[in-house]
């Protein structure tokens, strides 16, 4: 169907990341899916607990005992098979093809070293760079991710700049070696609101710039409104919906996602309360039987207990996990309002 | 005895004390030149520190600033036990050997056991710990129940043991069983900080960035492993200190003619209570130079601490 132009630059299929405890068995991640095209920006939401951060550390293979990619998985990456690399493969790939920025610019950077060596170790972990050329092209970098003074920030140690530097230091270490993909997990979580924008705008700017991929991880809808054209939900260790990100904000399927939008602060509102979703996360030991997402749904009735919803197609390129789209009435009566707490029976 | 060799040595202490003392004015964002000026600025670490080096310039220069040869006994009958006077500040002992030179000699002999006993220390403890603490699991459980049953056995007995069957013990062979014997505490400090370090979110974001293990533990990890290590080598050493006078003392450790501290106690003991000054020199120095390590650790573990960095 994909003509060879259009070829996703990484492919997830089926990807199952289990984390294994004596007897009991955590499926963080339990059967992705997905694609990221060239170019393109998509932006994967969920709570805390949902298996989004685990989903991107499981791309660049960085998940540690207990946990597991489970057979099964593939991950395809510029035609390659990234689950059957051997050890210095994956490493080449690691911030190089594919970069990852965190949550965190205040504990990413090691204290001890100044921020241009640390950026110059990219190009030398790397590349054949001598240390001269690898630090001429980390203060290259700095400059480019919008350090001002980058030769003299360069020469200081990362408990001297400020957070949002912190991260773009952090920006420039992951765009040394001008990955085809640059996997952001929270990347603005930590900074300040205006501090944010700075640096969702810089991400988009670079991307123009160097024509990279993003996987943007948020749990916040706002950011992905600003920068994502396609945004993928995930629920439960599961993907719930997706879809361009026009069609989700106008029009989600999902109860989840409509929940999520909901939760949201607009302005001009005029609510004194935001809407929450009831309920928690269930726990990745025992996923709820039927839709993982049935007990905390305003519309669920006993289909939704018994049986597993496939990812049903609702329109182009728009995907959800919820049997609403076999029987579309069943939206008309929601038996209990959203934020009206447990759900009764039907 | 030359008097200029005594000016030069106070003049290189003066040197290397008043480096320190600038190298803390430095404005510098490095973590090492932060720790300085807080070394500096604690009063007791930084005199601590000038004792120090005060006595690793008198150790380094000894053959040269000793009025004596420390094993000359020029006449036992006329001149042994006399008491302090000013052709011997520290008096002579019952072999009639200048007590003075012999305390300089024996602070080469002291100080030169305790600091290559605490480099094999180090390096041992820092290389366990870090393999423990950075393989984890079952390594690293086998691993530390070997420490626990190390510990449990009492190192003095264990040195008194060894010596007194391999005598006489050659002095690179003592430093080797006070070494190793001494760096059990040092690994189970580094093991610790290894394995909160290890899951650090900058060492998660040097393996997304390509860094394999090898350079995450050379970059990542013991560059922040070093500061505790300081810390307990420096301590250490004021422990080795008092092993090593305690072997000496009982005749297992360095054995005469050689001065250490330790023996020239022994020496003196016997009188000590008419002829006090054989063995209250060598017993001051020992006090002075542990106390000095003492304090000077107490000061690096403040200044070290990576929880002011950020102040």
């Amino acid at each position: 169907m994909t003509s060879p132009a259009s070829a996703p630059l990484l492919t997830v299929r089926d990807l199952s990341t289990w984390f294994h405890a004596g007897r009991s068995v955590a499926r963080a991640v339990d059967g992705v899916s997905f694609d990221v095209m060239p170019h393109e920006t998509v932006g994967l939401v969920g709570e805390s607990g949902c298996g989004k951060s685990v989903t991107s550390l499981s791309i660049l293979r960085l998940i540690e005992r207990p946990g597991r990619i489970e057979p099964g998985s593939r991950i395809e990456f510029e035609g390659r098979d990234l689950l059957s690399l051997d050890d210095r493969a994956i490493r080449a790939i690691r911030g190089n093809r594919i970069s990852m920025i965190f949550q965190e610019p205040m504990t990413s950077l090691n204290p001890v070293f100044t921020v241009g060596d640390q950026v110059a170790e990219v190009a030398r972990v790397h590349g054949t760079d001598s240390r001269r050329e690898a630090w001429d092209r980390a203060v290259e970098m700095l400059q480019q991710v919008g350090v001002p003074a980058p030769a003299e920030r360069a020469r200081e140690y990362p408990h001297q700049l400020s957070g949002g530097l912190r991260q773009r230091a952090m920006i420039a270490m992951a765009l040394m070696m001008h990955p085809a993909l640059l996997i952001a997990d929270e990347p603005t979580t930590a900074l300040d609101v205006t501090i944010q924008a700075q640096i969702l705008e810089l991400l988009a700017e670079l991307q123009e710039r160097v024509g990279m991929s993003i996987l943007l991880i948020t749990h916040d809808l706002g950011v992905i409104a600003e920068s994502a054209s396609r945004v993928l939900v995930m629920y439960a260790g599961q993907i719930v919906e997706e879809a361009p990100v026009r069609t989700l904000f106008a029009a989600a399927h999902h109860p989840y996602t409509e929940g999520l939008l909901n939760a949201m602060p607009r302005m001009g509102d005029r609510r004194e309360r935001l809407t929450v979703i009831p309920g928690t996360v269930p726990s990745p030991t025992e996923w709820p039987a039927g839709c993982r997402f049935h007990d905390r749904c305003a519309y669920a009735w006993d289909r939704c207990r018994a049986e597993a919803p496939p990812l049903y197609q609702i329109g182009t390129g728009h995907v959800s996990r919820c049997h609403l789209a076999a029987e579309p009435a069943r939206r008309r009566s929601p038996h209990g309002a959203l934020a009206g707490g447990a759900a009764t029976s039907s | 005895m030359h008097p200029l060799v005594w000016v030069a040595a106070a003049v290189l202490t003066t040197l290397v004390c008043g480096a320190v003392a600038r190298a803390g004015d430095a404005d510098s964002g490095s973590p090492w030149r932060i720790a300085v000026t807080r070394l500096r600025d604690n009063h007791a670490a930084f005199l601590a520190l000038c004792v120090i080096v005060a006595l690793l310039v008198v150790a380094a220069l000894a053959p040269w600033l000793a009025p004596y040869s420390p094993i000359a006994q020029p006449d036992i009958v006329r001149l042994k036990n006399l008491p302090p006077s000013l052709a011997h500040p520290f008096g002579t002992d019952f072999a009639s050997r200048d007590v003075f030179s012999r305390a300089l000699y024996g602070a080469r002999v002291s100080l030169s056991v305790a600091l290559l006993a605490i480099v094999v220390s180090a390096s041992v403890g820092t290389a366990y710990g870090a393999i423990a603490g950075y393989v984890g699991g079952r390594v690293d459980t086998i691993m530390m129940r070997l420490i626990d049953a190390a510990l449990s056995v009492p190192r003095i007995l264990l040195l008194i043991a060894v010596l007194a069957l391999w005598a006489p013990v050659p002095l690179p062979v003592l430093i080797l069983l006070l070494g190793l014997t001494g760096w059990f505490g040092v690994s189970r400090v580094v093991r610790a900080q290894v394995l909160s370090l290890r899951d650090r979110d900058m060492v998660v974001a040097a393996r997304a960035l390509g860094a394999s293990d090898r350079q995450i533990l050379w970059r990542h990890i013991l560059p922040n492993v070093l500061s505790p290590v300081i810390v307990s080598i420096t301590l250490g050493i004021a422990n080795v200190l008092i092993v090593e006078a305690g072997l000496s003392y009982l005749g297992v450790g360095v054995r005469p003619p050689a001065a250490s501290w330790g023996n020239m106690i022994l020496d003196g003991a016997d009188a000590i209570a008419s002829l006090w000054w054989i063995s209250t020199f060598p017993g001051l120095a020992i006090v002075v130079t542990v106390m000095a390590f003492n304090l000077l650790g107490d000061g690096l573990r403040d200044a070290l601490d990576p929880r002011q960095v950020d102040g």
